[in-house]
């Protein structure tokens, strides 16, 4: 019995670097960079800054919802709001906005407390009424979806402002070699390294302790309910300003927003983020949307029709459970994970009803 | 008692991950009579039981049937045999009927269809049989009491013909009332010449249904009597009467201020399952909490530690009164709770050694939780954590003893004035249990105030300074360190435990049907076990009385 076996490792940058590569991080390094090759292959000019920089500001809104969705997933549970959110967001955005240069940044302001005010209800449906998140959910996002189309008589009216589209398509100009640098591609960044900061905080790992066994984490003092909400709120924010950049790069449209919620699922369960919560890391889910973008930019690239993406998202999530599975990374229901000849301690008299 | 035996167990044994359970265990089940089963927890009754019903198989040994060997490999093949049994947990589907429950797996059918009618009148006829007309077959199982749901599960048994139904603690559900209907039942069916298997813990039980007594220790057969020729007190005495194997360290000698004081103090403490718990531990002392399965030792822990709080009486930590609402509040007050599930309760088993071990901090201090986190090197380190991949490896990979190490630093790390350890050394090795003592002496002899739950009577005992021994909810009497086993368990199972018993009460066992009259003679005289021994003591005190009985603590009158 040796004292301190492993003590200095376990703080050392090497392990972290390790640790940070647990949970499928690599395979979903892998994959990217062995479609990227395959890019590289069919257009050599991919890598040569200003196509790399288009990639980035295109795949940027989905990092951010794949970071948020990362958040709830680890947690233990689903957000399917954001999709609906991030239409309903743009569609408030030029309605309320209508052109007009001064209401930029109220409008945002409104547009955050909406995303808040949505995750927090997320939240608290989900944690307090003891209601399924796939179902809290789903509800918000047909209720969303609903609102929307009904306060908008079903086609988005309004415009944005110039400024409010500078975040989704303006950068920093004249950059040596790639150009443009998007303003996208620095909030991807600034969110997914506040994220992974987070997730070494105390509220990270008491989030990811969560996902992992919440018994055993509200055994631990985590206040569950609390910190599962958080997880909605940062879901739904992260979707808000996910959504001030789809406004701003693609503009307003009825359809805007529309499958995201799946995309962005897809991304973090590709990365190797297990669904039912306790694994897989920030950077995981981030490498886990680049590759979807990328697949969809080698679609592009190969002249296939855009509208195959869906059945490719589809095989990817069924794929990439399996092999998650496969790898014996799937946690058993808790009663399976119970010794079972150990009999609960019941008192006299207890109903079991 | 004389006529073969309609079942016939000879040399059972069997083996789990290579840890022998039964050795060589004989049973004979003869018909229209009640074979009683009893030993302490872990003696190999419910595998026995399971090898009987079909659902583990003999590694030796045979099993014969009026005369004919059998060997059951799923339990319907022990069903279709005749040999039914009752579980402790029900296996009732709650949304169905109780006819569908019964006939579940093998509905009557008319041409092809299910006949509802027919298993309705089926049940009811069953029923009748048995005098229990009170349960409508086509009420729905969710909607009837505990004891209502047993006599399904009995019905059940009984609809496949049974001629052998064994039992497992079948009573360990029921309110009193409900257990004399138990009796009835099992009264009758004696009657009709079942053979009946009965597991328990409960002296009064055995002694008023039992024929025949099985004693099993260690998964050996210590003796089968007959029920008649044999005292509660002896009956214990051969269930316990084991030598100490495990030796337990020595106190340490106590230093740090908090030595000697009241740290944790419990007056009239109560809830829906507990009632007036009454307990002082003070720094430096590790107090035992004894009592049965379900006698309330994890309720008294959960009810400390804010899972489901003391609804009446106070608690004191470190004299300040607190009411906790949650596990959160009771460890910022200082009380701690090793849970005894290490894997459901206690771990976040995907996550790493380092996560594990600053859950609490993470989560009840987070803003100070780095500056805490520091020590946890050293807290590893002292309770002697072997991880040979680093602190960064996950939980999972651990073995029993290793991951309970880190549910002990987890809490450790929280520095606890009051730590409660429920069954802290429960399927772990040698080596880790002895670590474990180690600890908890260092942690004593530093002034933390420790309650130690424990089915394991050596280590309660060895480990304990004082006894408090619960049953049914209530504070049975409190022992001394270092007492004998068997007057623990006599405290615990509420069989009297004294040199000689009145020997009126040397045959309480009663014809089986009429227990009734058994139930109010031994109201009182649950404090016999108390040292010295009073002769006085009714010999076969009530194990299921505690709900209406007022007194909690029978602090017997000298005589």
């Amino acid at each position: 019995m040796t004292p301190n076996t492993g003590t200095s490792s376990a703080l050392s940058p090497r392990s972290a670097l390790a640790a940070s590569f647990r949970g499928g991080t690599a395979t979903a390094a892998l994959l990217l960079a062995l479609i990227f090759v395959v890019i590289a292959t069919q257009n050599p000019s991919f890598f040569e800054g200003p196509p790399l920089m288009a990639f980035a500001k295109k795949a940027a809104p989905l990092v951010i919802l794949a970071v948020g969705q990362y958040l709830v997933i680890v947690s233990g549970e689903f957000d399917l709001s954001v999709g609906s959110l991030v239409g309903a967001q743009v569609v408030i955005a030029a309605r309320l906005i209508d052109g007009e240069e001064s209401m930029t940044l109220p409008v945002i302001a409104l547009m955050l407390v909406f995303g808040l005010v949505v995750g927090l209800v997320n939240g608290l449906v989900t944690t307090l009424l003891r209601v399924q998140s796939i179902i809290t959910t789903l509800g918000t996002m047909l209720i969303l979806f609903g609102a929307v189309r009904y306060w908008t008589g079903g086609a988005p009216t309004g415009a944005l402002s110039e400024s409010f589209r500078v975040p989704g398509r303006g950068g920093i100009e004249d950059v040596p070699f790639f150009g443009q640098v998007p303003w996208a591609l620095v909030i991807a960044l600034v969110v997914a390294v506040a994220a992974v900061l987070c997730m070494r905080s105390p509220f990270g790992r008491a989030l990811v302790a969560t996902g992992d066994n919440d018994v055993a984490a509200a055994f631990s003092g985590v206040r569950v309910w609390r910190t599962r909400t958080m997880a909605f709120i940062g879901s739904s924010l992260l979707a808000t300003v996910a959504a001030v950049l789809i406004g701003g790069f693609a503009g307003v449209t009825a359809q805007v927003g529309e499958g995201l919620e799946f995309t962005a699922i897809t991304a973090v369960v590709l990365g190797g983020v297990v669904l039912g919560g306790g694994r897989g890391t920030v950077v995981a889910a981030v490498l886990g949307a680049l590759t979807v973008e990328a697949l969809f930019t080698l679609f592009n690239q190969l002249y296939l029709p855009s509208t195959i993406q869906p059945s490719v998202q589809g095989l990817i999530i069924i794929a990439a459970v399996a092999y998650a599975a496969r790898r014996g990374d799937l946690r058993l229901p808790e009663r399976l994970r119970r010794r079972p000849d150990h009999p609960t301690e019941r008192t006299l008299g207890s109903s079991r009803r | 008692m004389t006529g073969p035996p309609l079942l016939r167990m000879s040399g059972i044994t069997k083996s789990f991950l290579g840890v022998r359970v039964l050795h060589g265990v004989d049973l004979e089940l003869r018909p229209g009579r009640l074979h009683a089963l009893v030993g302490e927890n872990g003696a190999g009754k419910s595998t026995l039981m399971k090898v009987l019903a079909g659902v583990h198989r003999a590694d030796e040994g045979t099993v014969e049937l009026e005369g004919s060997p059998v060997s059951f490999e799923h339990p319907l093949q022990a069903q279709r045999a005749g040999v039914s049994t009752v579980f402790q947990e029900f296996n009732l589907l709650p949304e169905r009927t109780v006819a569908e429950n019964v006939f579940l797996g093998r509905e009557i059918r008319r041409r092809g269809w299910v006949d509802g009618r027919a298993m309705e009148r089926a049940t009811a006829a069953l029923l009748s049989d048995l005098d229990l007309r009170g349960i409508d077959p086509r009420a729905r199982v969710g909607s009837l009491s505990v004891a209502e749901q047993q006599v399904v599960e009995i019905v059940k048994a009984l609809s496949h013909d049974a001629r052998i139904i064994s039992m497992d603690e079948p009573t360990a559900a029921l309110a009193d009332h409900e257990v004399e209907t138990l009796y009835r039942i099992i009264g009758r069916l004696l009657a009709r010449g079942v053979a009946v298997l009965y597991v328990s813990h409960r002296m009064r039980e055995i002694f008023d249904l039992a024929h025949t007594i099985t004693v099993l220790k260690d998964g050996r057969l210590v003796d089968t009597v007959s029920a008649d020729a044999v005292t509660p007190t002896d009956l214990v005495r051969k269930m316990v009467g084991r030598p100490v194997s495990a030796v337990f360290p020595e106190p340490l000698t106590p230093h740090g201020e908090h030595v000697g004081r009241v740290r944790l103090s419990v007056s009239g403490g109560g809830n829906a399952q507990l009632d007036g718990i009454d307990l002082q531990v003070r720094g430096g002392e590790i107090l035992g909490l004894g009592g049965l399965q379900g006698s309330g030792r994890t309720e008294v822990a959960h009810a400390l530690f804010g899972i489901e709080r003391f609804t009446r009486g106070e608690v004191f930590v470190d004299g300040r009164r607190i009411d906790a609402r949650s596990p959160r509040q009771a460890v910022r007050a200082g009380l701690v709770l090793v849970t005894e599930d290490r894997k459901a309760q206690g771990l976040a088993l995907n996550q790493s050694i380092a996560a594990n071990g600053r859950l609490v901090l993470d989560a009840v201090w987070p803003f100070g939780s780095a500056r805490r986190a520091r020590r946890l090197p050293e807290i590893l380190s002292s309770v002697e954590l072997v991880a040979r991949a680093g602190h960064g490896q996950d939980v999972r990979y651990l073995s029993g003893g290793n991951q309970q190490k880190v549910v002990l630093a987890k809490w450790l790390a929280a520095e606890p004035g009051v730590m409660v350890l429920d069954e802290p050394t429960r399927g772990i090795d040698v080596g880790a249990k002895q670590a474990v003592y180690r600890l908890m002496r260092e942690l004593a002899a530093a002034g933390v105030a420790i309650v130690l739950i424990s089915s394991e009577l050596p280590e309660l005992i060895g480990m304990s300074d004082r006894l408090v021994v619960l049953r049914d909810g209530r504070v049975a009497g409190e022992l001394p360190g270092g007492s004998g086993e068997e007057a623990v368990m006599a405290m615990a199972t509420g069989s009297p435990h004294g040199n000689d018993p009145d020997p009126a009460v040397d045959d309480p066992r009663t014809p089986p049907g009429s227990g009734d009259e058994v139930v109010d003679d031994a109201m009182k005289g649950t404090g016999a076990s108390t040292p010295p021994p009073t002769p006085s003591a009714d010999p076969v005190p009530p194990t299921g009385d505690g709900g209406e009985d007022p007194s909690a603590r029978h602090e017997e009158a000298a005589p």
